[in-house]
């Protein structure tokens, strides 16, 4: 049935062949790496919204008799710890599950900021041109040739480590790719039969950026916010484990990693899986981003949506 | 000429403008003379530093001497390296000039770039033609892949992944170290890990399209060798974007290596940037900095450089106007 949408009937209407959220959703069904993504996400929100829930230990829990316990041991007291413990006897499993929550706010809160300034600064500086575009483009070249991790060391060591300051310099440090795109995007608008039409009914200016060109450049800008999380979590994790980040004794992906690192010869597993969750993380990320980016694709979007 | 004038110009108001944030950021922290000599320090000692630095000076001052002294090749003292507290009137008997430090430790680094470079940019270039030429075939797969992988994966981590198999199983390999060539090895692969996998997917894509291309028909049905084809015809046409690439990870590794650095002891700039950050040695973390961003600022106008050279629409359109 699926190839009588592409017949022109007249008798329909545009709006059937519109995209609605059950399409995405029936399109992801079939494509089993994008899912396999996006089940992973979920998971990893649901475990992390409801940390107190699942884990099975405390994530501060001191147990000094069940020190650097392997995977699948079973503690002193008949306690299972599945993913073993560290050198103060605290679950790996449930100090992971713990951690997420640090990295997935830091990620989410840090692209979303940027996302916000970098989005507001490009569509302007596309629609308005001259001047304005200039120094915001200028801006952005410039604050994109420096070593962006490097500066960000530096203004936490000036400002302190903390997980405040790290949303801060990172929302500081990662608006211009978003400037970049919006602002290529709001080009292209410019010339647009839509944002003629809503000119000549006499809509201003903030108006027509925001309500009319924002809604129909959003899907590549939904891509790149997604793959910025995966950055974000990676240099949270970066600046964590040089104690620049959070702050110890919460747990974070990356201070676990650099907890893990003086036992590195006798206990594998300290460094092992908060590793592999954030490349996990990371992956799943880069695999719905570019599925996305797929499915938003005009050109690509029918054959990704229609096709059985 | 004109466009390299414009380029150079905006690469050293970059660096201005680092110098300026790096200079009155570090002021933040507060009193330099007292972060000199610590807190124990008398009041005698600590006048006579600040007299000796001109740090009674107004700000502005200070901060055109500083940008003065740092074209003269003159960064500051170091807090830490060979820091004597005896009241002395030059600077240059209080510490050792942190300049010195830096070009101490930057061969190292280069040569940990260099070696993961070496590793990289083959492969990948390689990984990614053979995928090009063979589409859906396994190679294909593996550089998806590998380009996903690379960019997902923190540094440090695979880094310390290939201590625990290499060396700490295996004990073929040292954990950390520098000085022989095998040292190289571990901290090179893990470098290298992310730019192979994206050099080969932009290889992949940008000799793909290439091979659709008619000339490619053209010297195919002249009868030449199909490797003939792909790595001659089509990859040196396809060189912008990879070269672009190679400039793009070859930055991106430079403060990739602060991190890898530390992971295997090795005696770059990266280790002494994370040293003097935990040592509050603040005329050393300044000139780290500034060197770093320096370099990163150069291999961004090289590659720009190259862009224009290698692209034959831009260099042809040059000359004819």
């Amino acid at each position: 049935m699926s190839e009588d949408r592409f017949d022109m009937d007249e008798t329909r209407d545009a709006r059937d062949f519109r995209v609605t959220p059950g399409d995405y959703f029936r399109a992801i069904l079939k494509d089993k790496v994008a899912l396999a993504a996006a089940a992973f996400l979920l998971i990893l929100v649901v475990l992390t919204l409801g940390a107190e829930f699942f884990a099975p230990h405390r994530p501060m829990g001191l147990n000094l008799r069940d020190g650097l316990l392997p995977p699948f041991s079973v503690g002193s007291k008949g306690d299972y710890y599945l993913l073993g413990t560290d050198e103060l006897g605290r679950d790996i499993f449930s100090r992971l599950i713990f951690g997420s929550r640090v990295s997935i706010s830091v990620g989410l809160i840090g692209a979303g900021l940027s996302c916000l300034l970098g989005v507001a600064l490009g569509l302007t500086a596309g629609y308005r041109g001259g001047l304005y575009e200039d120094i915001v483009m200028r801006l952005v070249d410039g604050m994109l040739s420096l070593p962006s991790l490097l500066v960000a060391l530096f203004v936490l060591f000036v400002l302190g480590g903390g997980f405040v300051n790290l949303i801060l310099v990172f929302s500081i440090l990662h608006w211009m790719v978003f400037a970049r795109m919006a602002r290529g995007l709001a080009l292209d608008a410019r010339t647009a039969t839509y944002v003629l039409a809503a000119k000549s009914l006499g809509t201003t200016e903030l108006r027509i950026v925001f309500n009319h060109i924002l809604p129909n450049v959003a899907a590549p800008i939904i891509v790149l916010f997604t793959l910025e999380i995966a950055i974000l979590i990676l240099s949270e994790a970066s600046l964590s484990f040089l104690g620049f980040g959070v702050q110890p004794p919460d747990p974070s992906w990356g201070l676990m990693i650099a907890d893990g690192r003086e036992h590195i010869r006798s206990a594998w597993w300290l460094v092992t899986f908060p590793g592999l969750a954030i490349f996990l993380t990371a992956l799943s990320l880069n695999l719905l981003a570019n599925w996305v980016r797929a499915v938003t694709d005009p050109v690509q979007r029918w054959r990704w949506i229609t096709s059985n | 000429m004109a466009y390299l004038i414009k380029r150079t110009v905006n690469s050293a108001i970059i660096l201005l403008l680092t110098v300026s944030f790096v200079f009155f950021a570090g002021r933040l922290i507060g009193d330099p003379a007292l972060n000199m000599l610590g807190p124990g320090a008398s009041d005698v000692a600590l006048e006579n530093l600040r007299r000796a630095a001109g740090l009674n000076d107004p700000i502005l001052i200070q901060y055109f001497r500083y940008i003065l002294n740092l074209l003269s090749g003159d960064f500051g003292i170091s807090y830490r390296y060979g820091f004597s507290v005896l009241p002395s009137e030059k600077l240059s008997e209080i510490g050792q000039p942190v300049i010195e430090i830096v070009l101490e430790r930057l061969p190292a680094t280069f040569f940990l770039a260099g070696a993961s470079m070496g590793f990289a940019v083959p492969l990948g270039v390689i990984m990614g033609v053979t995928a090009a030429a063979n589409p859906r075939s396994i190679a294909d797969r593996i550089v998806t892949v590998m380009s996903l992988a690379g960019v997902s994966i923190v540094q440090f981590w695979l880094g310390l992944m290939l201590i625990v198999f290499f060396a700490v199983h295996l004990g073929w390999l040292p954990t950390g170290g520098y000085g022989e060539w095998w040292h190289v090895i571990l901290p090179a692969l893990t470098l290298a890990a992310r730019p192979i996998g994206r050099i080969a997917q932009v290889t992949r894509s940008a000799v793909l399209e290439e091979l659709a291309k008619p000339y490619i028909m053209t010297a195919r049905a002249k009868g030449l060798p199909p490797t003939r084809v792909v790595y001659l015809h089509s990859l040196r046409n396809a060189a912008i974007p990879i070269v672009t690439m190679i400039g793009d990870e070859l930055s991106a590794l430079l403060t990739g290596a602060i991190l890898v650095e530390k992971i295997f002891a090795w005696p770059g700039i990266g280790l002494l940037i994370i040293d003097s950050l935990s040592r509050s040695d603040l005329p050393l973390i300044q000139a780290s900095i500034i060197v770093v961003a320096a370099l990163v600022v150069c291999v961004n106008l090289l590659v720009d450089i190259a862009y224009r050279l290698l692209n034959p629409r831009i260099r042809i359109g040059k000359k004819e106007a």
